[in-house]
């Protein structure tokens, strides 16, 4: 496997904020590359700007200095290859699950018969089967996040940008859905980059975890958890040794 | 069929059954609420406890009611006739208002620059009250259905405007920054996604104008028009004549309430992905 192909690479990206009051810095020189295939975690602090660093890789928002580049060519704006997992509520109030998945699917110009067959199938994936025609209120929480992983999916992404998908969520269904993302992960290849603030669902998720400072956002350590199989023991030794290996790193405001 | 799911079809039945019962029931309050209403009515002018002059009982106005369908005494035009009247001048005046004041809210909303460029002649529209354009719209319009209808316009317009503008300003950055991941374009994202978001508002206006263009119209027919229930209302008021004055305004009232449930059940149609309790 050629693991160390570049997908993605992030060159010193930088981003102020400012208004009539001052300015505020949010992200500092922050450089990563990404590795096809990977399933790559960035785990950082609350309000250390990991949304921030995600809309402009997605290119939502501006950056203000640095550079990123997609299979060696630099990008500038959206890119049609990555979809996103939005860490707020995301779906259409006013659409049905279907409708919501097929969205995407709409604006890549596929006809409505295949959209319905793509739709359907990630659906089905994320085992929402038989809530086609549900409208978001009527939604758990957990299946909510579902839905927007399904619709981020159908369009066959080469990467895949989820913002602390299961912020939101109780513990339980946390868990539960981390298994759920590992089969899907494992079941449709593809470049994942997660955020969370949460060490746990880090070392149980990624290949390789980057770790952020709080703000602003600078790349203090990257670790290679590649060696540990998945799905990972979270009792096993190794295990906790990597994860306490990690919380020493970590700020204590996380 | 397990008897596990056997069982819970029965209590579903049951739970349907319940539910009809307690509907009934509701309708049944309503309609007494209204009996109970005319009978208090009817006795407060039976004993004399006021002047039948001023106010006649229910069973009389029924009876005007009945007879008002085809003579056209004192105001020269059967109640059919008024009616059609007003109800023309308050649709058509409505009906433009929505047409123009909806997309010029939404379009407000959404694109700043033009926000700007607008706004100034708006807020300097709103705080007229419509009756003021009166005079000024008498003399340019005469009294006839255009004259009426623009004053309608004037006061659905505003609510339109402002509460279309609030509305799409409520559409959330994640399903703008999500419409944008998609590679959708402004104006797609403008109709797929600020139009239904800011619908709900929407209709909060189209509810709070409707109520206030019946007022107004009733208004403005009082003072300058040749048919009309506003016009009923006045002729009645000036020949002394009680029960013409009270059959206009329950006519008035009944109407009123008529639109408002048909825009209820528009809206319920519209918004039905709207959480219901
Ligand atoms: N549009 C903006 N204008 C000004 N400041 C902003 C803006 N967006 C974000 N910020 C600031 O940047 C910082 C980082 O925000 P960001 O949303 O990226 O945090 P986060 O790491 O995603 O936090 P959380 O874990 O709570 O999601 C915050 O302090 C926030 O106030
Ligand atoms: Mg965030």
């Amino acid at each position: 496997m050629d693991a160390l192909k570049k997908c993605l690479e992030v060159e010193h990206i930088s981003k102020t904020f400012y208004n009539n009051k001052g300015y505020f810095t949010a992200i500092d020189d922050v450089s990563f590359d990404v590795h096809e295939g990977e399933f790559l975690v960035l785990l950082g602090p609350g309000h250390c700007g990991k949304t921030v660093l995600l809309n402009i890789l997605a290119g939502l928002e501006e950056k203000s200095g640095g550079r990123v580049l997609y299979k060696g060519q630099e990008i500038n704006g959206v890119n049609e290859e990555m979809s996103m997992v939005f860490q707020l509520l995301s779906l259409m109030p006013f659409k049905t699950v279907m409708e919501n998945v097929e969205l995407p699917l709409k604006f890549r110009g596929m006809d409505k018969k295949q959209r319905r067959e793509v739709a359907q199938h990630y659906i089905d994936l994320v085992g929402l089967t038989g809530f086609e025609n549900a409208y978001p209120h009527q939604l758990s929480g957990g299946m909510k996040q579902r839905v927007g992983i399904a619709r981020a999916y159908s369009v066959h992404p080469e990467i895949l940008i989820m913002d602390e998908p299961f912020g939101q969520l109780d513990a339980q269904t946390r868990y539960l859905m981390q298994q759920e993302i590992l089969r899907i992960w494992q079941e449709e290849k593809r470049t994942v980059i997660f955020v969370t603030n949460n060490i746990e669902e880090a070392c149980y998720l990624g290949d390789r975890i980057i770790l952020l400072s709080s703000c602003p956002a600078t790349v203090k350590e990257i670790f290679d958890m590649s060696a540990l199989a998945k799905p990972r023991d979270i009792v096993s030794r190794e295990f906790l040794e990597i994860r306490s290996k990690i919380s020493d790193q970590t700020d204590l405001s996380m | 069929m397990s008897v596990k799911q056997q069982e819970l079809e029965k209590s579903w039945q049951q739970y349907k059954t319940q539910q009809r019962k307690k509907n009934l029931y509701y309708a049944f309050l309503t309609v007494l609420s209204v009996v109970v209403f005319l009978a208090i009515w009817e006795a407060v002018v039976r004993f004399q406890l006021v002047n039948v002059r001023h106010l006649p009982a229910p069973t009389v106005i029924f009876q005007t009611f009945i007879e008002k369908l085809h003579s056209t005494v004192p105001d020269g035009n059967t109640l059919g006739q008024n009616v059609i009247a007003s109800l023309q001048v308050s649709l058509t005046g409505f009906f433009f208002a929505v047409l123009i004041g909806v997309p010029l809210g939404l379009l407000m909303g959404w694109f700043e620059p033009f926000d700007s460029f607008v706004r100034p002649l708006f807020e300097l529209l709103r705080p007229v009250p419509p009756i003021a354009w009166i005079p000024v719209v008498v003399v340019f319009l005469g009294i006839g259905l255009k004259a009426k209808a623009t004053i309608i316009f004037l006061t659905v317009f505003v609510s339109c405007v402002i509460n279309s503008y609030a509305g799409i300003k409520l559409t959330s950055r994640t399903h703008i920054n999500l419409m944008k991941t998609f590679g959708a374009g402004t104006w797609e994202t403008f109709f797929k996604v600020g139009v239904p978001s800011a619908m709900p508002m929407v209709f909060t206006g189209l509810r709070v104008s409707i109520g206030s263009a019946w007022s107004t119209l009733v208004a403005a027919e009082m003072l300058a028009a040749k048919a009309g229930l506003g016009y009923m209302l006045q002729v009645g008021r000036g020949v002394g004549d009680a029960r013409i004055v009270v059959l206009a305004m329950v006519t008035i009232a009944a109407l009123g309430a008529t639109l408002s449930a048909l825009l209820n059940t528009l809206e319920a149609h519209t918004l039905k992905w709207k959480e219901m309790r």
